[in-house]
């Protein structure tokens, strides 16, 4: 680790102002950041500590809509959300291990973006909305590719609203090392459409796939899926995987998770 | 009823308090008064000439004490290499120098540059950033096979090519190995990767160097399973310390596996800083530093050859192995996959015919050498996979086949050099058959179809060469240290005694097994016996822990020297006793003359040795303490018989361990309980390296495997629940030649695993119609799933 400054502000406007320094950065739960900075990657000269501002956590819910702090850790969205929303729960309760999800928090993992982060394929096949302290932008927009989103610099996420829907499910195929999903798809029913994202597999990050959408809205059922089949070609191979084996996993996730949604 | 004390008791693990309660005091808890902290600027290529290294800017910057270079080194001995193979041709190996400190080029990602030894670690990482430093970058050789092709880049610039060793086994065996195969009704081929590993000990390299100048003594604390043997390569081959004036301790070790065995640059430099500095000097390896610096286990390249006559009998065996080196020949480096692999290729058969070569080759990459196993998990591995191709490709049963060929008769002495002592395969066989009930496999099978998933039965039996060794042998062998073990028993005044043994504990229990042993001898309470260990101040020259070594080669030389206070103390009751001393008996620590009811306790007895009043002193020294040093006559034979039950999901190539079995033969076992750990510890090693571990550089020689983010260790979920474990040891032919009857458990697990583990994949992926012969360890779900849809 380099040696830097560090702010704790209590408020989101003490937190913008001081991330109005060119040389600031947000720390959330600091679970990517942290572990980034004590190997000298990075060396931002302030950190502006989120993690105090009471105003970015929580969960409530408002109808169909269920409204989630930015800084609202895994192990809280793992606890709250197992009634009303499980696929959620299910999603957040699998994250890391303990120390991990009392520390993470929703926000930070949206923000980083990470190809193989966990919430962005709740967040697409949900049609989440992120919102900032300075907008609302919804998740087709948000995510850009691997460790890219439409967020400014200085930018807060403030909260992420999830549409509820009437059953739901997330199956990781976790990295033998990392736990890390290979390839995590998180299938969403609502009453007149269906949305499948899908983490880990695409060398572009996060993506919905349109096909097992169309086919399960018709037919909410793994037998829909018959047939269907991504195309290894654009697919990440590394050690743990090739591009074709990370697309035939979508495949047999997206089933998993159509059979385990409730 | 089970033992409570003694031999065979499964005492709780006394040492376990301190571990469990962090009160442990392992190296990085040590801290000298005054130290400073050394920073290592490590090469971020494979391979490259340094053309630049200045350190004025950095030497200015806060804090720093010195920054050291290969410069610093010139007049320095390399690490130096503790054993030296001779080819088939007659020739030694080649052995290239091993700087502290690159001289000029660099030949591993992480091999240590330059050193920053500053007030604080901060300072030093600050320090070592402003080095400036310029290498020019020079083609990597990685592929071992590519590396011995004509007009290969030379790891080694002054070397002829990058071949350390060409290696046959027995040389003179080869022809009528030839002439087996060719007369043999079938010959079974497989070609194989051993792969490459890296140890991962839970607690890291540490090493503290100081020195003293008003002694001009020097101390190293560090990470060792074996500090005299530091003592003898550091002094005497690097830094030109005599031994008087270098004291090294290896306190606490939190895990070694072997890769805590070898010398290192880094123990070399902080003892050579410290006094270079007058200051001491700490280093602690972070985790991304063992990943490239740690000696790397395994990394064999193996074809093999099995020949059967037309009634399935073996004829003959015949393999071909590279074997990895890496940049430098670490310290034992070259004898493992030759004196520890060659020497294991009959295995539980009495093949008549075998012939080993192995070339071993320069690569830059790490130093490769012994890990858990060292050899035999290699030799064990090629002979039991090959052994269930041949069952396959004569359809016939496994068991049966190795049954038909299994050695009966002990001693035995193979084609390959070595003489079994003792040994009985088939109760092994029989028991690890009963554990695993292959009787009902098939319906455990049926269920296993009805989920979707395919159901494996793999079986393996296994041989090792352990307690190690006799040093005129492994003398004969290229060995450039002897193999026996010591210990001191010092008698206090009131009886309780303490055990300084030159076996090193770094997590396998000595301090509760050796006191058992000292307990069945004398019959005092375990708690009057302390094991000290570790520390080259305080204990007899030893060699240390590895190898499956300590109860057979330690436990005997505290055997000795128990044996040797028995007989004093028997003279000195048969004189309180007015007895002659032949009529003594020691029993439950008292002395009686036998016939009579005069006794005396042992406590009285010691006392009067450091209370000499009424006392033998024409005939015997007073004090009670004795040294002696075992070596021993043979290896010791462990063997087994496992198995595994595995589930296949073909849809996504994962696999699951349903069920493992071992029924082991270790002869006498001291503690039951102890050594039961030891093998679960083993089998999690195995399986490890069977479904998860693999070491991987890339063209470039850049490490991909470089942290836990892409390194799979085996975690608890990735094994099975204990009560799907049975760990057996109750078939037990004990070792002839050592006092215990022991033969070793340590790397038991580790050598039987993988093997199993394979064997059972394949039995359930051809179950399942998937012609499939091989598939390379470790079978991740993605290979397994290759294989599936490659075989359908």
């Amino acid at each position: 680790m380099y040696s830097f400054d560090i702010e704790r502000p209590t408020t989101l406007a003490d937190a913008l102002a001081a991330l109005a320094d060119d040389e600031a950065q947000a720390l959330g739960g600091g679970q990517t950041l942290i572990p980034t900075l004590k190997q000298r990657l990075a060396s931002p000269s302030k950190l502006v500590c989120l993690s105090g501002i009471e105003e970015l956590k929580g969960i409530s819910r408002d109808g169909d809509t269920l409204t989630i702090g930015g800084g609202t850790t895994h192990g809280t969205i793992a606890r709250e959300t197992a009634e009303g929303f499980p696929g959620l729960a299910g999603l957040a309760s699998k994250i890391g291990d303990p120390a991990v999800r009392n520390r993470g928090t929703i926000g930070g993992s949206l923000a980083n973006n990470d190809p193989s982060a966990c919430y962005p394929a709740a967040a697409m096949a949900c049609g989440a909305t992120i919102v900032t302290n300075s907008r609302e932008i919804a998740a087709d927009d948000y995510f850009q590719g691997m460790f890219a989103t439409a967020l400014e610099e200085g930018e807060i996420i403030t909260a992420v609203k999830f549409p509820v829907p009437e059953s739901s499910a997330y199956i990781k195929f976790e990295q033998p090392a990392s736990r890390f999903p290979l390839v995590g798809v998180f299938v969403a029913k609502y009453a007149d459409r269906v949305g499948v994202g899908v983490t880990g597999a695409s060398e572009e990050g996060v993506f919905r796939w349109t096909e097992a959408e169309a086919a399960l809205g018709g037919n909410f059922a793994e037998s829909a899926l018959e047939g269907l089949s991504v195309s290894g070609d654009g697919m990440i191979g590394d050690l743990h995987g090739t591009g074709a084996y990370r697309a035939h996993l979508v495949g047999v996730m997206t089933r998993r998770a159509v059979a385990a949604a409730r | 009823m089970p033992k409570d004390h003694g031999i065979g008791a499964s005492t709780k693990r006394r040492e376990d308090v301190r571990f469990l309660t962090g009160a442990g005091n392992y190296t990085d808890d040590i801290n000298v008064h005054g130290q400073a902290y050394v920073h290592f600027l490590r090469s971020d290529v494979a391979h490259g000439r340094i053309t630049n290294i200045d350190t004025a800017a950095a030497a200015a910057m806060p804090g720093v004490v010195r920054i050291f270079t290969g410069a610093d080194f010139e007049g320095v001995g390399g690490l130096p290499c503790g054993w030296q193979v001779t080819d088939k041709h007659g020739e030694v190996m080649k052995e290239p120098p091993h700087p502290v400190l690159a001289q000029g080029k660099v030949r591993h990602v992480g091999e240590p540059i330059a050193a920053v030894v500053a007030d604080t670690l901060q300072q030093a990482r600050d320090a070592a950033d402003a080095i400036d430093l310029d290498i020019e970058e020079l083609p990597a050789v990685v592929n071992m096979k590519a590396a011995l092709e004509e007009g290969a880049t030379k790891v080694h610039d002054d070397l002829s090519d990058n071949l350390c060793y060409d290696w046959g086994f027995v040389e003179e065996n080869k022809g009528a190995v030839e002439e087996a195969i060719a007369n043999a009704a079938h010959v079974t081929t497989l070609e194989l990767v051993n792969n490459r590993l890296v140890a991962n000990p839970m607690e890291p390299r540490v090493a503290v160097g100081d020195f003293n100048r008003a002694t001009g003594d020097s101390t190293l604390y560090t990470t060792s399973q074996n500090p005299h043997v530091i003592r003898l390569l550091m002094g005497a081959f690097v830094l030109g310390i005599p031994e008087h004036k270098l004291r090294v301790v290896a306190p606490d070790v939190g895990g070694g596996f072997g890769t805590k065995i070898f010398h290192y640059a880094e123990e070399a430099f902080c003892t050579f800083a410290a006094k270079a500095c007058n200051r001491a000097v700490k280093w602690t390896s972070t985790r991304s530093e063992a990943f490239m610096s740690d000696a790397h286990g395994r990394d064999h390249v193996t074809k093999i050859e099995l020949a059967l006559d037309a009634d399935n009998n073996f004829t003959a065996v015949r393999t071909e192995t590279y074997a990895n080196m890496g940049a430098y020949l670490s310290t034992f480096a070259p004898s493992v996959p030759t004196w520890l692999h060659g020497t294991l290729m009959a295995g539980n058969y009495k093949t008549p015919n075998i012939y080993v070569n192995v070339k071993a080759v320069f690569t830059n990459t790490v130093p490769v050498d012994a890990y858990r196993g060292a050899g035999r998990p290699e030799a064990t591995y090629q002979l039991e996979r090959v052994i269930d191709k041949a069952a396959r490709e004569l359809g016939v049963d496994p068991v049966e086949l190795r049954r038909q060929n299994f050695i009966t008769e002990f001693p035995y002495a193979t084609p390959v050099a070595v003489e079994y002592d003792t040994g009985d395969y088939h109760a092994t066989m029989d028991k690890m058959l009963e554990l695993i009930d292959r009787d009902g496999f098939a319906a455990r099978r049926a269920e296993s179809e009805k989920k979707g998933k395919l159901r494996g039965l793999g079986i393996n039996c296994f041989i090792e060469a352990c307690g190690i060794a006799p040093s005129n042998l492994v003398g004969q062998l290229g060995a450039r240290a002897g193999l026996y073990e010591s210990a001191t028993v010092r008698v206090n005044a009131t009886g309780g005694l303490v055990v300084m043994t030159g076996s090193h504990s770094h997590g396998q229990g000595h301090e509760t097994a050796f006191p058992q042993v000292i307990s069945e001898m004398i019959g005092i309470p375990e708690d009057q016996v302390e094991i000290v260990h570790g520390d080259t101040a305080n204990t007899p020259m030893g060699m240390g822990t590895y190898g499956s070594r300590s109860i057979a080669v330690g436990g005997s030389a505290m055997v000795r020297a128990a044996e040797k206070i028995i007989a004093k103390t028997k003279k000195i009751a048969a004189h309180l006793l007015e007895a002659a001393e032949a009529d003594i008996e020691l029993k439950d620590g008292q002395f009686s003359v036998a016939g009579t009811d005069k006794s005396v306790a042992w406590g009285d007895v010691c006392l009067a040795a450091y209370v000499p009043h009424n006392y033998p002193l024409e005939d015997i020294e007073p004090g009670l303490e004795e040294t002696a040093f075992y070596d021993p006559s043979n290896f010791t034979y462990p063997a087994g018989a496992y198995a595994c039950e595995v589930e296949v999901d073909p849809e996504t190539g994962v696999t699951t361990i349903e069920k493992f079995v071992s029924a082991d033969d270790f002869g006498n076992v001291v503690n039951p309980m102890i050594v039961e750990g030891q093998v679960h510890g083993g089998i999690a090693q195995g399986i490890g390296q069977a479904l998860l571990e693999n070491c991987v550089y890339d063209e470039n020689g850049q490490l991909l495997s470089a942290s836990y983010m892409d390194y799979a260790m085996p975690r608890a979920d990735d094994l099975p629940e204990m009560a799907a474990y049975t760990v057996d040891h109750s078939c037990q032919t004990p070792c002839t030649h050592n006092p215990l009857g022991v033969k070793g458990c340590g790397e038991a697990g580790a050598i039987g695993s993988p093997p199993t583990v394979i064997n059972a994949i394949l039995d359930a992926l051809n179950s399942g119609g998937h012609k499939v012969d091989h598939i390379d360890m470790p079978a991740s779900p993605s290979r397994v799933w290759a294989a599936i849809n490659n075989a359908s």
